[in-house]
């Protein structure tokens, strides 16, 4: 089941590093969601993925999963959508402003040197 | 048990603060004094909890009155305090500076809290003793940062946000890779405990594995930090920002990568010193010489003091890796006289841009006529940086480089001695071009701010 989640972890980062590579704002985006996912993913396979109870604690229950990855995914899951929708707005406003969101035509910076 | 929450001070005021601001955003007669004396607070609260650190040792605080493994301690020791003095007496300097100079467009879209919450982010990670709380703390100054950042929403804001973004996101998602594959080696986040597992795991199978994840760490800090091929997002975005902001960020941000990779290289990783250490030695080389090259080839005032930064964190990683008493003792020095000489010559830049209506030393000369004790103030914050004796810039280098030469690696000691000598050129091009010389140039005196 480890191998199986690696595997899967490995083509996120994959698929999120292609699309960071290309040239289209909102494909960016997505991008770093996807090596999010990726990430969080990674927090539960490598805490080991055994057959466990839910950690809730009920009468007659002995074994549980391992709590502590779910609580840091939770944070980790939170955070990571605060920043892709600050980044989302903010593509907006680029594309607002400079009328295209291909990432390769807003350089030229005001303040650089000839 | 009481005495100790003393620690918490400097994260929980900055944070309190933050969200009192939150009230009345746009009545900037209120925010104004309101900003002031809460980081007047904050400075005297940190400066208390630093002279307890001083008398009764470390201080340790257990949340929740949890046993040290399980719940989230907060570690106050001297390092963590020295820095976390630093930030606050930056801080009040910072809003003073922005009073004056910020546009009131800014001032009004949350630019006070935003620099609060940011100040709770970077005490809280130099306080922190768990490493996913330092992620969490990590993402609250981040995310003040890109909010401060990207505030006017001027072309090039925009422009320079996006880099900062996607590396910073990018890093963040290492982050926690990181912190899980670190997890699953010794099931434990506290970093002392962390220590201590790791100390026990050397020389078994998983060995191999912890060198993996200090570059892991490497990859994460050091894109926060600008070490050599990680430093690319960071002239173009900090170039886009006004300059109290660009000091703010100048004298804290970066400050707060290097001294990440300090507390988890001394801590996790210094029991065998492995591929990793020659890994962080030679970034931090290439970090000095790229900093050389781009404070050389640039005429722009701000990026020749944007690349003077990726020096400074070279020199500190070149002295924290000779892994000396004295090499270590000099970079902590450099680290808080970095902090402050770089705020110094922001503002001083700043002030200079308001003058001159310009960032090209081309085109302005003559500033000493009419300005003395603006060249005083440009002159001594330029000795300080490089390093000449009576100034505390001096005390840091030698330390280094004391300790550099004492490991026997005289390439880093030879590389520090030669980067002073063109962090001064450096500056004395802005000196000679801008101060000397008959006066010339758009000497402007009016209220064109926000430059």
């Amino acid at each position: 089941m480890e191998l199986l989640m690696s595997l899967l972890i490995g083509l996120m980062f994959t698929a999120g590093v292609y699309l960071i590579l290309s040239k289209n704002v909102l494909r960016i985006i997505i991008g770093t969601a996807i090596v999010s996912h990726g990430a969080n993913l990674t927090l539960l396979t490598i805490g080991g993925i055994k057959r466990g109870n839910a950690p809730i604690l009920l009468d007659g229950l002995t074994l549980f999963n391992d709590p502590i990855p779910q609580a840091l995914i939770l944070t980790a899951i939170v955070i990571g959508f605060a920043v892709t929708a600050l980044f989302l707005v903010v593509a907006y406003r680029a594309y607002q402003e400079n009328g295209t969101d291909m990432v390769n035509r807003t350089r030229g910076n005001d303040d650089d040197d000839d | 048990m009481m005495m100790t929450n003393f620690a918490l001070l400097p994260i929980l005021i900055p944070f309190v603060a933050a969200i009192l601001l939150l009230i009345l955003p746009h009545k900037i007669k209120y925010q104004r004094p309101a900003a002031l004396s809460f980081s007047f607070i904050l400075l005297a609260a940190s400066l208390f909890s630093a002279y307890k650190v001083i008398t009764e040792g470390t201080l340790v605080v257990t949340m929740g009155n949890w046993p040290v493994p399980f719940g989230i301690s907060i570690v106050a020791d001297m390092l963590a305090m020295l820095l976390v003095v630093t930030t606050t007496l930056i801080l009040p300097l910072i809003i003073l500076y922005s009073i004056r100079t910020i546009s009131v467009q800014r001032e009004e879209g949350l630019y006070y809290p935003l620099v609060f919450f940011m100040i709770t982010g970077v005490n809280g990670s130099f306080l922190t003793g768990d490493i996913f709380n330092l992620f969490v703390f990590f993402e609250v100054m981040l995310m003040s940062s890109y909010g401060i950042l990207v505030l006017g929403g001027t072309r090039v804001q925009l422009q320079g946000i996006l880099k900062y973004l996607v590396f910073n996101v990018i890093a963040s998602a290492f982050f926690i890779v990181s912190v899980a594959m670190l997890y699953g080696i010794v099931g434990t986040l506290n970093m002392a405990d962390i220590a201590n597992k790791l100390a026990q795991v050397q020389g078994n199978a998983d060995a191999g594995l912890i060198s993996v994840i200090a570059i892991f760490f490497l990859f994460v800090f050091g894109s926060k930090a600008g070490i050599f091929p990680l430093f690319v997002w960071l002239p173009s975005s900090y170039v886009s920002a006004p300059m109290p902001i660009l000091a703010l960020f100048g004298g804290l941000l970066t400050k707060v990568g290097v001294y990440a990779i300090l507390r988890t290289f001394s801590l996790f990783f210094s029991s065998s010193p492995g591929i990793e250490w020659d890994f962080l030695r030679w970034s931090a080389y290439l970090t000095i010489i790229i900093g050389v090259v781009g404070a050389m080839s640039y005429r722009n005032m701000k990026n020749i003091i944007i690349y003077n930064i990726l020096i400074a964190i070279g020199v500190i990683l070149v002295g924290f890796t000779s892994l000396t008493t004295s090499g270590m003792t000099g970079s902590v020095f450099y680290l808080i006289h970095d902090m402050l000489i770089k705020v110094a010559l922001f503002m001083v830049i700043g002030v200079i841009l308001f003058i001159t209506g310009t960032p090209d030393i081309r085109d302005f000369s003559g500033l000493i006529a009419r300005y003395p004790g603006l060249t005083i103030t440009f002159f001594i914050a330029m000795l300080g940086l490089a390093g000449i004796p009576p100034f505390s810039g001096f005390v840091g280098k030698l330390y280094i480089v004391k300790g550099v030469f004492e490991s026997g690696d005289s390439v880093g000691g030879i590389l520090i001695l030669v980067s002073s000598l063109f962090v001064l050129l450096s500056l004395l091009r802005i000196f000679i071009l801008g101060f000397w010389g008959k006066e010339r140039g758009p000497v402007i005196t009016s209220l064109a701010t926000d430059k």
